[in-house]
């Protein structure tokens, strides 16, 4: 069971803003889903390796060179809120 | 398809320009109620068509999806196009890049129509987690048409684009299409390069064509397929011609089915299922009874696994660098954090909280609560290890059997709102379709033609889900199905 001060905590972990109600959702909503991985718990994992890539593709390399990303411009647009070509954000300090 | 309208283009009978506006007419007319697209490129589709053309009438050759009308899901990235993965947070985002499968097709001479609808960031069974409305399937306006590939398979399906691309992380081109009676194939993890793609889950997603005929879907896989050195997990393919292995001959080739799945299904999918079956063995295939011991682990391992990656890929929508900021000038009702300024992390809750929607938020919860401290190892390891045992178990299957069939989805398209109040009911659409994406293999979905339910004729399929990296052997049986379907 997921509390609604549990669901809280996960929100500000996640940066996410919720609505009281969507507190009260989700505290159902992700108590079922986990309540459903729960039977996970009767697999036998023991001397199992955990999957860290699914077909075993390992050390892919490439070489360390710079490329200039040709539409500058384009990133630029995209930004909230724009001064002199910078992204402007809000104070970090 | 493909190749029949390439030969008309090369003999003649019609221009690219001509084929194009048919295909925006039949947008015009069928769309409004379908709401396959959510952004139309006619400008762009018209001035490639007409290059196309002028190609034709110099006498030069042109490739063989030259000048064709395609569609591409939204979560895609054109460049110079608005591209939103149908979320509002992305409602302003104009992508300044354009992904590897994009460029390839572009190198090829595809017609882009426009841009198709998902579910948001492509979460979903149905299209309608979608921030823009959801798309009906064709076949019944009042049906979903499956999803998160929705639009992309209703586009081909009510002929508004000869082929589209779609993207898979549990069943998402095979679900819709085999719901909207398409052909639809997630290639093997690797297979196909995700640069471009927004990422959601990134070690199951891949991107994937869907179709008319496995034909199309063949000529399809040998165009995007590859090698890239944006997308660090993508596998080289050798330049294979995924269409010269479609011999229509399976003699002697062996099938998997698995009993339990078949006696799960109602009785009319299993009738479908069984004329299925009599099929390949009349073409002369072996059908074997293999086990998948670990297969029902799947559902739940994946709800694990991909609500984790989910948490840490959406993390960069902030409302920083780009998309939507909000900020509603109230304190949010949050738990306190430390270290971060009041007015920052305003941004970050409001922007999120006004902008993504509830499914979204849910899989991130989700996600940020499997891998928070103390739960590490009870979910998220736990999830990786019972992988592990999936990929063994098809693993030891495919000793035996060329490919599995199994259905794609437990019943035929459900109602739009029938599943929207339940997060569970929703997930469990994708039973048979997930272990594919598990254990990283290739899976096709095959229509097999059209059964009665809730009183409507609607399309049904199977799937078939083949070897890592052996895409040929596995459109090979799909193909000999679908040659073999009027005898």
């Amino acid at each position: 069971m997921i509390s609604e001060k549990e669901v809280k905590h996960i929100a500000s972990l996640a940066r996410i803003g919720l609505s009281e109600d969507e507190i009260e959702k989700f505290s159902k909503d992700l108590s079922s889903i986990l309540d459903f991985i729960e039977q996970l718990k009767e697999v036998d994992i023991s001397g199992i390796e955990p999957t860290a890539h699914i077909t075993g593709l390992q050390n892919k390399l490439r070489e360390d060179k710079i490329e200039n990303f040709e539409n500058k411009e384009g990133i630029v647009k995209l930004f909230p809120e724009e001064k002199n070509g910078y992204d402007k954000v809000k104070s970090v300090l | 398809m493909i190749r029949e309208l390439h030969n008309k283009l090369i003999n003649k009978e019609i221009t690219s320009v001509e084929l194009t506006q048919q295909y925006f007419d039949a947008i015009s007319k069928k769309d409004g109620d379908v709401h396959a697209y959510l952004t139309l490129t006619k400008e762009e589709a018209l001035e490639q068509a007409k290059k196309v053309d002028e190609k034709i009438s110099r006498g030069e050759e042109i490739g063989i999806i030259e000048g064709i009308p395609c569609a591409i899901k939204d979560n895609i990235c054109i460049k110079n196009i608005r591209t939103t993965a149908s979320s509002k947070i992305l409602d302003n985002y104009i992508a300044p890049y354009d992904a590897t499968v994009v460029e390839k097709i572009r190198e090829a001479g595809a017609v882009i129509l426009g841009k198709t609808n998902l579910d948001e960031f492509a979460m979903g069974s149905s299209t309608e987690t979608s921030a823009y409305g959801a798309t009906k399937n064709p076949y019944d306006n009042e049906r979903v048409p499956g999803g998160t590939s929705g639009g992309s398979a209703a586009a081909v399906s009510a002929d508004m684009a000869v082929w589209s691309l779609g993207s898979d992380t549990g069943g998402s081109i095979r679900q819709p299409a085999s719901f909207c009676g398409v052909v639809g194939l997630k290639p093997t993890y690797g297979r196909v390069s995700r640069y471009g793609l927004m990422a959601m889950a990134s070690s199951f997603d891949q991107i994937g064509p869907m179709t008319k005929t496995v034909e199309d879907t063949a000529i399809i896989l040998s165009i995007i397929s590859g090698k890239d050195n944006m997308d660090a997990t993508s596998a080289p393919d050798f330049g294979k011609k995924y269409e010269d292995y479609l011999t229509g001959e399976i003699k002697g080739m062996k099938i998997g089915i698995v009993k339990e799945y078949l006696e799960s299904l109602n009785k009319e999918m299993k009738t479908e299922m069984e004329k299925v079956i009599e099929r390949y063995k009349k073409l002369g295939a072996e059908i074997c009874e293999i086990e998948l011991p670990n297969a029902k682990y799947a559902l739940p391992t994946y709800y694990i696994i991909q609500p984790s990656e989910v948490s840490s890929n959406l993390a960069r929508f902030d409302g920083i660098k780009y998309g939507m900021r909000a900020d509603d000038k109230e304190k949010t009702n949050t738990a306190d954090l430390g270290g971060l300024p009041r007015t920052l992390l305003e941004t970050y809750l409001d922007t999120r909280k006004y902008n993504l929607g509830a499914e979204v938020k849910r899989r991130i919860m989700l996600g940020t609560y499997a891998l928070s401290s103390g739960y590490y190892d009870a979910y998220y390891l736990r999830a990786q290890k019972v992988r592990t045992l999936i990929r063994k178990d098809f693993e030891k299957a495919f000793q035996k059997v060329d490919v599995i069939l199994t259905p794609t989805t437990p019943t035929p398209a459900f109602k739009i709102g029938e599943k929207t109040q339940d997060p569970l009911q929703m997930y469990l659409e994708d039973i048979f379709t997930i272990t594919a994406n598990i254990a990283g293999i290739p899976a096709v979905s095959v229509p097999c033609g059209m059964i009665e339910w809730e009183g409507k004729q609607l399309p049904a399929g199977f799937q078939l889900m083949g070897k890592w990296f052996d895409e040929e052997n596995l459109l090979c049986v799909a193909h000999a199905f679908e040659v073999n379907c009027t005898e």
